[in-house]
């Protein structure tokens, strides 16, 4: 018998061997995920008794705080916000965005050693500190020109990315959605006129899908440019209308050129930009085909999220976009560009073009930086609650969708639109030197329209580029709601 | 008892202690009235030391007699007005409203009695595999599986199946008959697990704790994501021992309440106290506390091995044996190595008739090495 009974002594050891196995998956591998699930009830306690870091904006004003309640010899922390409603959005996405960081849990191996003597000796864990490239000044601007509408502000540094503004409107004070009942309360946010409630939470500046009317002109126009199909100089005859699909589109119904004259005659590329004529772009569309325009499109960026450093729930792809009831909105892919698209209206960015104001602010800004496009950043660094830095964002690039004399071109008619065209009545001071385009994009409203502007200063050296959208707006020419607020953003971080 | 094994009782007292500990931090009151059952435990262990200090092996007469107590233990909880469906599963008797206890732990030793003789009699036979010889064998193991899958309990079948194919092959050392036996229960398990919704749920939280679909959910008319309804206690006991890393939170300072004050893992003493452990002491603690488990079971066989006639082998064998895979059916389901069943772990869990019987074990093994180490002095 004693064979036997060694051979089941050793399975009896196996047996409790595979649950010392088992304990030490749970406990190591596999515990980093199970404490991120969803319904985790002892890392809902954990986090209250984590001092969760501060959120700074760039010079130091705290966005972002934990305060400390001692109840029975445990402390717990809430959160508390800057009340005024400008910096929500971002935070809304931040928060889960820079779980790790804010809770101190992925800190290199001396902390994290620190941390568990901390923990054993029943100290409260300190998260780490992190400060935004958001500036309140330019963020509390934009919050006030946009205020009593819906719509968006993005401005980024064009050379590293770095995001100075991001501003969604309407807004609410982030406390108000921790107090009980508060995610009702901010549901019933509406803004003012054509813009319903229960959006307030919406970052419209990266979520936002809005069709982009004659900003996306720049898009066909780094098509055209770049493929060197066309020049600056290229010759155009403008009878006032383009024909698609035997029916003719006329310049005169294009919100975005108001008061220009309904046919321009002969005009040359640079001056079809200047003057948003929808007729050339029209033109242009039909000559070097929608595969080519998207293909420009995915160059910037379209049909994927921008890698911003913040939760991905809040950022959606810019791209051809189409409705099906049973399932909603989806991210189109036409598969033969040609037959499936309508290139002529795509050109000067209607048919089911949509964008949000962030991947506007990139295409300004790969504009201004010489054709590469500055991967954009919130998060400027880290720090450690003993003041050490943790980690630090290096600027980098997503790629080069035009070659810079394409951008230098662009720049340059940009400059224009800004100098004599559609932006000329905004008043931008010379010596600010904008680059610019207007959008006024058609929602099928009559003559409600979404207005836009797009933009960078200075020309000859950028050092930011802003994308704003006023939503629905009577008469909502680019040029009347949506130019100003960009002028104001760039006289104050220019010279800010 | 001069010269029983020294190691087991301490090993014992100790496990007994983290588990009051363990008890006592998640709640003062049980861990009073588990104390008190220690207390009777010892005294059963020493009753049972002084009644069979001439021969235990006396025991073997009475084999059948064990083999119907057995029986009748584990039919128990099936009587109507005494028994009492917990969780799911027919496993607990009650006396009025203060005394309810599990007979099947205390079925589980007789079981093993029953066995031991049985089998040290009938083994040269049993081995030829002669079809007449395995009747009263087949009936008795029919019998206790039948009443296993009335009470739905799969982890009880598991353990009782298990410490039969064990002791069988001991006996016979046929690897054959326990692989026949094994594919036999594997087979009336799917059987039983498809008629039975308690088993097939058990095995499908198992597999599938988490839900990204609400599915019905049986203690409410909604739907509702399974990890949040039947597979709730599992999954959150994962968190919690997740929680817990290598090195714990530190004794009290685990997180088992809500911040309402209500415990994340209702009734954690009892079938889910290695979760608690593992999360406050750690994988240090954890690993420790099943090393013991395993130096406790290494000690029995030892004491099997020097036992000196077949009754005391296969006993010794049988009672370590089920040590081990008590231990690992409660651990493993807990841990989602097996579908997790509930019953105790030896000795930690909160529970009157589970510290008892477990006292009955360690007096059974104090027993049979206080003997073969006699017959061992006595030939040197």
């Amino acid at each position: 018998m004693n064979t036997q009974l060694r051979h089941l002594a050793v399975f009896a050891t196996v047996l409790i061997a595979v649950l010392i196995g088992a304990t030490t998956y749970w406990q190591s591998w596999a515990a980093g995920g199970l404490a991120n699930r969803q319904g985790n009830a002892v890392q809902q306690i954990v986090q209250l008794e984590i001092d969760r870091g501060t959120i700074f904006a760039s010079n130091g004003t705290r966005l972002a705080w934990s305060v400390p309640h001692k109840k029975g010899g445990l402390t717990t922390f809430s959160r508390k916000y800057t009340a005024d409603g400008a910096f929500a959005q971002a935070l809304g996405g931040l928060e889960p965005y820079l779980n790790n960081n804010l809770t101190g849990s992925n800190t290199n191996l001396t902390n994290t050693f620190t941390q568990e003597i901390d923990r054993l000796g029943g100290k409260t864990v300190h998260g780490n500190d992190v400060t935004l490239t958001l500036k309140p000044a330019a963020q509390n601007l934009a919050e006030r020109l946009l205020a009593g509408r819906c719509g968006a502000v993005v401005a980024m540094n064009p050379k590293t990315g770095a995001i100075y503004a991001m501003a969604s409107s309407p807004t609410y004070d982030p406390n108000a959605l921790l107090r009980p009942n508060g995610q009702k309360h901010v549901g019933r946010i509406g803004g003012v006129g054509n813009c319903g409630p229960g959006t307030a939470e919406l970052n419209r500046a990266t979520e936002g899908l809005y069709p982009p009317g004659s900003t996306f002109k720049l898009v066909t126009a780094s098509a055209a440019l770049n493929t060197g199909k066309f020049t600056p100089y290229s010759g155009f005859y403008d009878p006032g209308y383009c024909t698609e699909y035997g029916k003719r589109v006329y310049n005169s119904g294009n919100p975005d050129a108001p008061g220009q004259p309904e046919a321009f005659g002969n005009i040359d590329f640079s001056a079809a930009l200047e003057h948003s004529v929808n007729a050339v772009f029209c033109q242009i569309g039909q000559r070097i085909g929608a595969a080519s325009i998207l293909e420009y499109a995915r160059r910037y960026g379209f049909y994927s999220s921008p890698p911003l450093d913040t939760s991905s729930n809040t950022i959606s792809p810019s791209g051809l976009y189409k409705y099906r009831k049973n399932r909603g909105r989806y991210l189109w892919s036409p598969s033969d560009p040609t037959t499936q698209v309508d290139v002529g209206r795509l050109a000067f960015g209607q048919f089911n073009m949509v964008v949000t104001p962030l991947q506007m602010a990139l295409v300004a800004a790969t504009i201004a930086h010489h054709g590469s496009e500055p991967k954009p950043y919130l998060v400027q660094k880290v720090t450690a609650p003993d003041g050490s830095l943790v980690s630090t964002t290096t600027p980098s690039t997503l790629g080069h969708p035009i070659s810079a004399k394409t951008a230098a071109e662009l720049n340059q008619m940009m400059r224009l639109v800004v100098q004599g065209g559609t932006a000329a009545g905004v008043g931008f001071p010379s010596s600010l030197d904008v680059a610019g385009k207007t959008g006024t994009a058609e929602l099928g409203l009559g003559n409600i329209y979404d207005s836009w502007f797009v933009s960078f200063a200075p020309a000859n050296n950028p050092q930011v580029a802003v994308a704003v959208i006023v939503e629905k707006q009577p008469n909502g020419f680019g040029a009347t709601y949506a130019a100003p607020i960009a002028k104001a953003m760039l006289e104050n971080l220019v010279h800010g | 008892m001069p010269l029983a094994d020294p190691y087991l009782l301490p090993m014992a007292a100790l496990l007994a202690a983290i588990g009051l500990t363990e008890i006592y931090r998640l709640g003062p009151p049980s861990a009073l009235r588990q104390g008190v059952w220690v207390v009777i435990g010892v005294g059963v262990f020493a009753a049972t030391l002084i009644g069979l200090r001439h021969d235990y092996r006396v025991l073997e007469r009475y084999k059948y007699i064990f083999g119907v107590v057995a029986i009748l233990l584990l039919f128990m909880p099936l009587a109507p007005g005494i028994g009492e469906t917990i969780n799911g599963a027919r496993l607990w008797v009650h006396f009025g409203s203060f005394l309810q206890f599990q007979p099947g732990e205390l079925g589980k030793i007789a079981l093993i009695v029953f066995l031991a003789a049985y089998l040290r009699e009938k083994r040269e036979v049993l081995a030829q595999g002669r079809l007449k010889d395995w009747g009263p064998l087949l009936v008795i193991w029919g019998g206790a599986m039948l009443v296993l899958f009335a009470t739905n309990d799969l982890g009880s079948a598991l353990l009782y199946y298990g410490i039969f194919l064990a002791m069988l092959y001991i006996a016979t050392a046929r690897l054959s008959f326990v692989m026949v036996a094994l594919g036999l229960f594997l087979v009336g398990a799917y059987v039983v697990g498809r008629e039975t919704p308690h088993v097939q749920e058990r095995i499908t939280d198992w597999l599938t704790p988490w839900s990204s679909k609400p599915v019905p959910c049986f203690f409410s008319p909604h739907p509702a994501l399974r990890q949040e309804c039947a597979s709730y206690q599992l999954v959150q006991s994962l968190y919690g021992i997740a929680h817990g890393g290598w090195i714990g939170t530190g004794l009290g300072r685990g997180i088992v309440t809500t911040a309402a004050g209500t415990q994340i893992v209702p009734d954690q003493n009892t079938d889910f106290i290695y979760s608690a452990i593992a999360q406050e002491i750690g994988l240090v603690g954890a690993a420790a506390l099943l090393l013991l488990y395993m130096a406790f079971v290494l000690r029995g066989f030892q004491i099997s091995l020097a036992a000196s006639d077949g009754f005391s082998k296969l006993l010794a064998a049988g009672l370590s044996f089920g040590f081990a895979l008590q231990t690992f059916v409660i651990v493993g389901g807990i841990l989602r190595v097996i579908p997790l069943t509930g019953i105790t772990l030896p000795f930690v869990s909160y529970g009157g008739s589970s510290v008892v019987s477990n006292f009955f074990l360690v007096a059974g093994l104090m027993l049979i090495s206080n003997r073969a180490n006699r017959d061992q002095a006595a030939t040197t």
